[in-house]
């Protein structure tokens, strides 16, 4: 993969271009990739009514999940955060708190369950990896992961160099997840074919030494792509390049995650394991704060992909907030009464 | 367990305050009937929930003599302004009481309890609300300026809807200067009766709206009373034939909303997974039990199979039960006699060929209950795609053309709704066009709304109920020579008098 393929200039849609023949693409579209194919494909996935999506997920927003079902989505929740911290003034300092909030995030009672995973800047993948020690990784006993974003987060802008760079760089800190972002301008402007070989490319970067690779989750940023109709093409185009889990947001846009937009994605996780028997992860991430909007997210992801998808492989919370919450609220199940924000630890 | 099974979630029947026995409503109070009481049950469980009054010929007569004489005395003299007041009165306090309606709709009719609380009630109240506006703007209705009230009404409704009919039926009639007989269904009169004591918690003068509850008989007495001025029913094709025969040569208005089998048509550029819910909206809300539900589907024959696929996997995640739990989406069929009816049509349709299939669904063992279904290989000649099953049974039929579509669409003695499934706008106007139906949705489906306009063609009825042309429907125009607010007479003697 050389930057010159995927730097085009914007003429690049009128002609047709030959795209990275990135394995799923090949086998779904068949025949020869090329930015037309793709283009076609993607033109001729049914459309989106948005009143329509509103509306079942209002429905699937007023299931009422109590007692032990309720007990149950709690634990789960915790066990599916990423648990975020993404500010200019982050510290190691501040990572290594965040490892041990995820580690350990209700002091008071060990029977809590450890989040998925915690989410840095690249920069901060040495902190986070040395903060957790034995603990680093999915594969170990109790263990968590560590996800950086990359791709010049959040804006994507930058040259497909730096990119590159900027992927291997935290897969080499040891990163066991990358969330990169897709280039939100030459997805308006109807480049999906850098687009995608941007992603194909990015994926390349997460190879480690060894030959595994770091799992990669794909940024849409669905506030920008502002239609319903852009956030279902990109989507599948984030699948068909071959992205692990496809995220809502980079939690720095409004909207961020709402429940229809993870609705749709969900649909479209489910839509692709009925086409290729492969299971795709999804992210909202940013603005969930509250247990009670958390729970709705579990009713929609159990009754549109289906219930094997609350697993961490399949499905997380990009949040910062939310896990507090919840510990509110497990603690006032268990002990049938409300403590308050000095009961739970901060960041 | 798994998360799916959801914990059950019942809504609490705390706040119901039921009485054990309910009289007739006549002249504002609640008075005993002449003949034998009957029960009301819940069809969820068959248990007896109130004895219910059966009013006689003689109890409609005194319930017709209350509302001619509050028309007479006090309605048909207060000004729009005042009538409106008492209907935004009764429109809070439905909202006030908005829970309690719910949880005695869903206990007395066997409808899930997310659908009387989300969608029922609210819209009772938006009824009142819309009408209670209207009452000082009837210059505006269409019918020219001073027009009058009709009278008194005589109003039957369904079971399927009880207290969505009622104010379908009653909110229109006091707006326009009417005062009322309502007779509720035999089998769910509780909302009914519960809304009586909201008319007199309301402060409503007696007599404005008179409940009398029965079955067939009293129903009968009640449109063939003969100082009766409009008669209005929702219900059966063959009751609403029964009506309009026995009111010709009389000088009473008729409306009917009758039966449907609505068509939904599914092309193949919907968009998919909004159709899939609008086809399980269309047949499965409140158990198929809707007039004007999309009990035809019709799919473009390229997509039929895909679409056969998703809304199987769809139905898997419908929750049969308890109406009263708030994740139930499929409740309780209403009677013993509905149940038969669809379990009859259904063996019907296998019989004929059609392949029938239901999700794998536990059903109780008390109550009626029939699984959610549908049958493919439908034959435009089948009784299922021809006969109204009114239950939750889909027949799937495919068409090639928009021509055929329509063409499908249009083929049955009904013509009370259809849906319209495309992401192409031109498309949807040009087939909207040339459906025979008195309401169209597109990409979406049983959407009401009280300022649009509802009613059938051919066998489905005449008139309409909502909007403006619902207000019409209790009014008539100004009389030569008259003026609105010196009217000694009662409007039906003035009618009289020009009949002979």
């Amino acid at each position: 993969m050389t930057t010159e393929q995927a730097v085009r200039p914007d003429s690049a849609v009128t002609k047709d271009h030959a795209v990275s023949p990135a394995s799923r693409a090949v086998e779904v579209l068949g025949g020869e990739l090329t930015e037309q194919s793709l283009k076609r494909y993607l033109a001729g996935i049914p459309g989106v009514d948005a009143v329509g999506l509103h509306a079942r997920a209002a429905d699937l927003g007023s299931r009422s999940i109590k007692t032990t079902s309720k007990a149950w989505a709690l634990d789960r929740i915790i066990s599916l955060i990423d648990l975020t911290t993404l500010e200019g003034a982050d510290t190691p300092g501040k990572v290594r708190s965040l490892v041990a909030k995820g580690l350990t995030p209700d002091a008071g009672d060990l029977s809590c369950p450890r989040v998925a995973a915690v989410c840095v800047y690249g920069d901060m993948v040495p902190a986070a990896v040395e903060a957790l020690g034995v603990f680093h990784g999915e594969n170990v006993e109790g263990g968590i992961n560590v996800a950086a974003v990359a791709t010049a987060f959040p804006s994507g802008r930058a040259s497909l160099a730096v990119k590159l760079a900027d992927t291997a760089d935290a897969v080499a800190a040891g990163a066991d997840e990358i969330d990169m972002v897709i280039d939100r301008g030459a997805f308006l402007s109807g480049r999906y074919g850098q687009v995608f070989d941007e992603i194909v490319a990015v994926k390349e970067a997460c190879r480690r030494v060894d030959g595994s690779y770091a799992h990669l989750k794909v940024i849409l940023e669905t506030g920008e792509l502002n239609t319903y109709d852009n956030v279902r093409r990109a989507s599948w185009l984030a699948i068909l390049a071959g992205g692990d889990f496809i995220k809502t947001s980079t939690g720095k846009v409004a909207p961020a995650a709402t429940l229809p937009v993870t609705l749709l994605m969900l649909e479209v996780v489910r839509d692709w394991h009925r086409l290729t028997g492969e299971k795709i992860g999804v992210k909202p991430a940013g603005g969930i704060r509250t247990s009670k909007d958390a729970i709705k997210y579990l009713v929609t992801v159990a009754e549109t992909a289906g219930e094997e998808w609350l697993q961490p492989h399949l499905f997380r919370f990009g949040a910062s907030s939310l896990l507090n919450d919840v510990l509110l609220q497990r603690q006032k199940l268990a002990s049938g009464h409300y403590s308050g924000a000095d009961y739970v630890t901060i960041d | 367990m798994s998360f799916l099974e959801y914990a059950p979630a019942p809504e609490s029947t705390a706040l119901l305050n039921l009485q054990s026995e309910y009289g007739l409503f006549i002249n504002g109070e609640f008075v005993a009937g002449s003949d034998p009481t009957f029960s009301t049950i819940s069809p969820a469980t068959e248990k007896h929930i109130a004895t219910i009054a059966q009013a006689s010929s003689a109890d409609v007569d005194a319930a017709v003599k209350a509302a001619r004489t509050a028309y007479d005395t006090t309605w048909s003299r207060l000004s729009g302004r005042d009538r409106g007041k008492y209907l935004f009165r009764i429109a809070r306090l439905v909202q006030e009481r908005a829970r309690e309606l719910a949880v005695a709709e869903s206990l007395d009719n066997g409808k899930p309890i997310k659908e009387s609380r989300d969608v029922d009630v609210p819209l009772v109240a938006a009824w009142f609300f819309y009408y209670a506006g209207w009452a000082d703007k009837l210059d505006h209705a269409g019918v020219g300026p001073n027009p009058r009230a009709l009278g008194v009404a005589a109003q039957v409704i369904p079971w399927n809807f009880p207290l969505l009919m009622l104010a379908w039926k009653i909110a229109p009639a006091l707006a326009a200067g009417n005062t009322v007989v309502l007779k509720p269904a035999e089998t769910t009169p509780l909302t009914a009766l519960l809304f009586a004591e909201i008319v007199q918690q309301a402060g409503l003068p007696a007599g404005v709206v008179n409940i009398v509850t029965g079955a067939g008989e009293t129903g009968r007495a009640l449109v063939n009373h003969p100082d009766v001025n409009k008669v209005a029913f929702t219900g059966s094709t063959s009751v609403g034939r029964e009506i309009a025969r026995s009111l010709a040569g009389t000088s009473k208005k008729l409306t009917l909303e009758l039966g449907g089998k609505g068509a939904n048509i599914v092309f193949d550029d919907a968009p998919i997974d909004q159709a899939i819910e609008g086809i399980v909206r269309g047949i499965f809300f409140n158990q198929g039990h809707v007039c004007c539900a999309g009990s035809r589907l019709l799919v473009q024959e390229n997509i039929h199979d895909e679409v056969v696929e998703r809304l199987k996997t769809r139905l898997g995640t419908l929750r049969v039960g308890d109406p009263l739990d708030k994740n139930t989406d499929v409740g309780a069929i209403n009677s013993a006699e509905q149940l038969q009816r669809i379990r009859t049509l259904s063996d019907i349709g296998e019989a004929e060929g059609a392949e029938r299939w239901s999700p794998a669904c536990d059903l109780p063992e008390n109550g009626f209950w029939f699984a959610p279904t549908i049958f493919t290989n439908v034959s435009t000649s089948s009784r299922i795609a021809r006969d109204e099953i009114f239950g939750p049974v889909l027949s799937i039929l495919s068409f090639r053309t928009p021509a055929e579509a329509i063409a499908k669409a249009n083929n049955t003695p009904y013509g009370l709704s259809a849906g319209i499934w495309s992401d192409k706008g031109s498309k949807i106007l040009a087939v909207a066009d040339k459906l025979r139906a008195g309401v169209i949705w597109a990409n979406t489906f049983n959407q009401f709304d009280p300022s649009s306009p509802f009613g059938g063609y051919k066998e489905s009825g005449y008139g309409r109920e909502g909007g403006k042309q619902g207000l019409a429907a209790y009014l008539a125009p100004a009389a030569f020579g008259s003026s609105p607010t010196a009217l000694p007479v009662s409007t039906s003697s003035a009618l009289e008098g020009a009949d002979k």
